[in-house]
């Protein structure tokens, strides 16, 4: 079972973000860097897989890949921490958009593949396109789901170990209160969201594990796209109030008050 | 109070304790926790330090802790993985006896018994401290501050900024206070701000001299053998000394705490707000590359326990702490803005003391504890630099754990500010120590052939701890001095002229002795405190009816002179101005000192015309020098002042002359140490502190003056009743370490024990210690310093000394001042 997941550096933001002067980029001075939460299950999820395969006599190996500047070697670090074995890094020397990326871990997936499964996150939790899983799947002509909250792994065939031979996934989402539940063949990409599992955290051996692990890394050249990032700029919004109503029993004519007038009081 | 951690609550508290009213604490961050480094601190106290002053600030926070019911005692072991560090445990379990606090040495199969996940192969012995334990510091603060609300004398405003800190400019005091939820008039501010303190002193144009710095910590968890655990903690906290790393237990979790990596430095500045922090304000993002290397140090330590793949780092920061350029708390009344106080750079362990403390001196003007050495006017301009704070705080921070010398000196920010005669010293091979960022030769290499002169007199040491920042070289200067002539640079010398109708009155408030003295006398006075404490010990010129030049040192310089702008009269009728940096010190010193100083000058120096304790110009080879004699070594000779340009010349001019006299450069380990503690003198911040009076340090003089003086009404009852201790000079039986055989030399801060090993303790509470330490090779003896009970402070009295946790017999040969060289001190009046 080898699993391909791929993940994207991203500031950890606090409740207020700041640009940089210019506008272009969120100012990182003061702050660390993570991958997004959807992308942290799929590493838990592949890393579970491989872990089951492993448990049942089989073998399996999760690669992780990153698309982004020298430092994004940390974020695969912290994978290799969590559980995964082979480390890429395609190096850029700026934010790419998702059509150049989804045509560079394509291509990379291809030479590197074949791969039984793609796992990406729903959407980066800093750009938000929703499109480099999609795209991928497109470029190697797999099949895709997205937004899956439920991913399970059955043999082929009945009798058939998971080590074996290629088996069939089954994936489950939610879509605005309705289940929805999808059969499909692998190998297939598919983009997790949160809530599908509950990553561990990194154990001092798996960080020390990450810290000796080989990065592979390869630069690429900027090749231009259609879709750039023109500026940033933080939306206003309204300021948060808490209104104190009273203290104790005298507080209680004002609240029924406030009850009654959002019509929560018959 | 603008800052609502531990310490801004803590004084919130006991302000309003002491019964002040109307008082409003700010903070930006919301409440209990607003986002300094109370909220992410690792709160636990460890009751050991070498400084006695945060010693007694820990004990009496742990005190307050433990009434409010957030004390958890756990204990804990500091672990030895090096050679040395089992020689320091000794040192350290010594000074633990000093100051009363329980400390056992245990083998490392102990360690394992009382910390069962802990590899005993890899130490080589434990010092369990039992006492230790750890606190909750929200909640503390959090019942403080309700403390204080629930008297009615405190209005608390979370989520409020402070936008500015207005000062009348022409009183130089704080007015008002503007804040993003109003002003605030008020002419007192204290500054609680923890890591920020600098910036929102800025805001006032003062200085708080601290960095925040980084201090890495993870958090391991759910362990397994913890899940039983009830409350928080279970097994002691280690400390792995050698790594820089401490382990405790967290309820379910262990957190691993490191001052191993890097020293990491944020401004203030750059410190994010509460909406923009991921965590919070000071727990910025962790830098794995920097806690990496300490990972397999604490699995080393561990390894069943963080080896566990089950286990998982749920929680790891770069926190922020703050560093001073010295380690120790800021605290006190700005000396740039009145009114403004700072209470700044507290550790957990030392804030609600350093919060009572500061209250106290708020209200009474004066603290229970002795902060001295904390005080916020102790620094000088440039040690206040951010390039000075940062430097030293770079310096000291992978040394938290670290094994340091008494002595030891920094190796950043030096040569700050030089003497004239630095050039010349550098030739003769001085080695320098850095006083109040002076560089003072120690001791010159150049005097190497004194020791063939003096053989064993000068008492060589061959332990290396003794002789660490230490040479032989201080013993044969010393007895060179005695034989012939010494010449001593004392640039670090602080001159503050008082001038005016009102200088007299003024110093005369200030002054035990009498200063109203013919013109051309010299008296050597002590300060006190309102309490009749130590405030200072210095000399004091009559250089004219309505001129004093004061002269004292440099380490308490700037404190002392911030004593005396305090009393300045408001009506302007007295001056003072700050010649340090104009004025240089010469000493000459020794039986042929007068010698020297006649070949010199056509003026008249002879016993007859030139007394002790007078000073007059005299012309020295056609320089116009201010001479003063006196001495601070015990023999004949001048303080000779000048302008600091001309010193160069001055030294080059007794040095040539000097040579028929035997003349040599002498270094401040005689002045500081040898020739002093033959002499019985006493030493601000050593003997001479807040918590001893005169009578007590046998200083005592048979009158007292009629005019009024601070302290004196303590002064008059400390006479009248019988003192709880007394100043002693002790000399050691043998030196020979009782284990070893080897030879070993005591440099102070060691507990004064019975011969049996009983700790001793006078009325008043205090430990008996070694205050000072050192060779006094002119009687060939080892002397130490003590203060004893009066049933104890008995000539003859065989007592002991503990010293690398060992007993070493000592003798009480002085009690009182009576030096041991020259008692009848005909060498100074010769």
């Amino acid at each position: 079972m080898r699993i391909l997941v791929c993940v994207k550096r991203i500031p950890m933001v606090g409740g207020r973000i700041v640009l940089t002067p210019d506008g272009g980029q969120i100012d990182t001075s003061m702050l660390g860097f993570t991958v997004s939460p959807h992308e942290e299950c799929a590493v838990e999820e592949a890393v579970r897989i491989v872990e089951a395969v492993r448990a049942k006599g089989g073998s399996g190996e999760v690669t992780v890949l990153t698309l982004g500047p020298p430092e994004a070697a940390d974020q695969l670090r912290d994978a290799v921490a969590l559980g995964a074995s082979k480390c890429v890094l395609l190096e850029t020397d700026r934010e790419w958009g998702p059509i150049a990326t989804a045509e560079a871990i394509a291509q990379e997936a291809r030479e590197r593949g074949p791969f039984d499964l793609l796992l990406f996150g729903n959407e980066a939790a800093d750009s938000g396109d929703f499109q480099v899983g999609i795209r991928v799947a497109h470029l190697l002509d797999l099949p895709v789901v997205t937004g899956i909250k439920g991913l399970a792994l059955e043999p082929s065939g009945s009798a058939g170990s998971l080590a074996g031979s290629l088996p069939r996934a089954s994936a489950r989402r939610e879509y605005r209160g309705v289940e929805e539940s999808f059969e499909l063949g692998l190998p297939a990409v598919v983009t997790v969201k949160e809530g599908i599992n509950l990553p561990r955290y990194p154990s001092l051996p798996g960080r020390m594990r990450a810290k000796k692990a080989v990065i592979d890394s390869l630069a690429l050249g900027w090749q231009g796209e259609a879709l750039s990032t023109e500026s940033l700029r933080v939306p206003t919004v309204e300021r948060r109030r808490a209104e104190l109503l009273g203290r104790g029993a005298e507080a209680v004519p004002a609240l029924v008050a406030l009850l009654e007038s959002l019509g929560l009081l018959s | 109070m603008i800052g609502a951690g531990i310490v801004g609550n803590g004084l919130a508290y006991h302000l309003a304790r002491l019964g002040l009213r109307d008082l409003i604490l700010v903070d930006k961050g919301p409440l209990p926790n607003p986002g300094g480094s109370t909220g992410h601190a690792s709160n636990f106290i460890f009751p050991i330090d070498y400084s006695k002053m945060m010693t007694d600030l820990t004990f009496d926070s742990t005190a307050q802790y433990k009434e409010m019911g957030v004390f958890i005692e756990s204990g804990g072991i500091e672990v030895a993985r090096l050679p040395e560090r089992e020689v320091e445990f000794a040192r350290r379990v010594s000074v633990a006896k000093a100051w009363g606090i329980p400390a056992e040495i245990i083998d490392p199969q102990e360690v394992a018994r009382l910390v069962p996940y802990l590899d005993p192969s890899v130490i080589r012995a434990g010092l369990h401290f039992p006492t230790v334990g750890v606190v909750d510091s929200l909640r503390a603060g959090t019942i403080m501050r309700e403390r204080a609300q629930a008297t009615g004398a405190l209005e608390v405003r979370a989520n409020t900024e402070v936008l500015g800190i207005d000062v009348n400019p022409a009183t130089r005091r704080v007015e008002r206070v503007r804040t993003t939820n109003g002003d605030i008039e008020t002419d007192m501010v204290a500054i609680c701000c923890g890591v920020w303190s600098p910036r929102v002193a800025e805001l006032a144009g003062a200085h708080i001299a601290l960095t925040p710095i980084v201090h890495q910590m993870i958090s391991v968890g759910p362990i397994p053998l913890f899940a039983d655990t009830v409350g928080e903690i279970a097994y002691p906290i280690v400390r792995d000394v050698d790594a820089n790393m401490y382990e405790r237990q967290h309820g379910g979790d262990i957190e691993v705490g490191s001052y191993a990596h890097r020293p990491i430095i944020v401004s203030p500045g750059e410190i994010p707000s509460n909406e923009e922090a991921s965590l919070s304000p000071t727990e910025l993002p962790f830098t794995q590359d920097d806690f990496d290397p300490q990972l397999a140090e604490a699995l080393e330590l561990m390894p069943d326990l963080l080896g566990d793949e089950g286990v998982g780092i749920r929680y790891a920061i770069n926190g922020l702490i703050s560093m001073t350029p010295d380690g120790h708390p800021v605290l006190g009344e700005s000396p740039e803005v009145r009114g403004l106080w700072s209470v700044a750079a507290s550790w957990i362990k030392e804030g609600p003391g350093i919060a009572r403390a500061l209250a106290e001196w708020m209200v009474e003007g004066r603290s229970e504890l002795d902060v001295h050495e904390a005080d916020i006017a102790r620094f000088y301009p440039f040690q206040q630099t951010r390039q000075h704070v940062r430097a030293r705080a770079s310096e000291s921070f992978n040394k938290m754990y670290g094994i340091v010398h008494p002595a030891e000196q920094w190796s950043l920010e030096r040569e700050i500010r030089l003497s004239p005669m630095f050039a010349a010293e550098k030739e003769l091979g001085a080695f320098f120590y850095q006083t109040a960022g002076w560089e003072r030769p120690h001791w010159y290499e150049s005097n190497a052939p004194l020791l063939d002169r003096y053989g064993d007199r000068v008492m060589p040491r061959s332990a290396e701890w003794e002789s660490r920042w230490w040479s032989p070289l201080v013993n044969a200067e010393h007895l060179a001095m005695r034989d012939g002539c010494g010449l001593v640079d004392l640039s670090a010398f602080v001159e503050l002229d008082v001038t005016g109708k009102g200088a007299l009155s003024t110093l005369q408030l200030l002054s035990v002795a009498q200063l109203d003295v013919p013109v051309g006398r010299v008296v050597y006075t002590s300060w006190l405190d309102g309490a009749g404490g130590f405030k200072a010990d210095l000399t004091v010129m009559r250089l004219g009816v309505d001129h004093f030049r004061v002269v004292t040192g440099g380490a308490h310089g700037m404190a002392d002179k911030q004593w005396i702008l305090d009393h300045l009269p408001t009506d302007g009728s007295a001056h003072l101005s700050d010649l340090t940096s104009a004025w240089t010190t010469i000493g000459l010193w020794g039986p042929r000192s007068r010698d020297v100083l006649a070949s010199v000058t056509d003026d008249d120096v002879s016993a007859e015309g030139f007394g002790f304790a007078t000073c007059r110009e005299i012309e020295t080879s056609g320089l116009s020098t201010l001479a003063s004699r006196i001495s601070y070594v015990g023999e004949l000779g001048w303080e000779l002042y000048l302008p600091i340009e001309q010193g160069a010349r001055l030294w080059r001019t007794l040095f040539e002359a000097g040579q028929v006299h035997g003349l040599v450069p002498v270094g401040i380990g005689v002045y500081g140490t040898t020739g002093r503690l033959e002499k019985a003198y006493r030493s601000y911040g050593n003997e001479l502190t807040p918590e001893y009076n005169l009578v007590e340090a046998g200083m005592a003089r048979p009158k007292v003056k009629l005019q009024e003086f601070i302290g004196k009404e303590a002064y008059l009852a400390q006479r009248e009743s019988d003192p709880a201790a007394l100043c002693c000079t002790l000399t050691v039986d043998d030196h020979r370490s009782p284990s070893t055989g080897e030879l070993r030399y005591m440099l102070g801060g060691e507990p004064i024990v019975t011969l049996s090993g009983e700790r001793i303790v006078d009325a008043k509470g205090r430990p008996s210690y070694v205050t000072s330490a050192g060779s006094a090779p002119s009687v060939g003896v080892h002397v130490l310093l003590a203060y004893l009970p009066p049933d104890l402070a008995v000539e003859g009295t065989r007592l002991s000394v503990v010293y690398m946790n060992e007993l070493f017999g000592v003798t009480v040969a002085v009690v009182g001042a009576r030096p041991l060289f020259d008692p009848e001190n005909e060498r100074v009046r010769a």
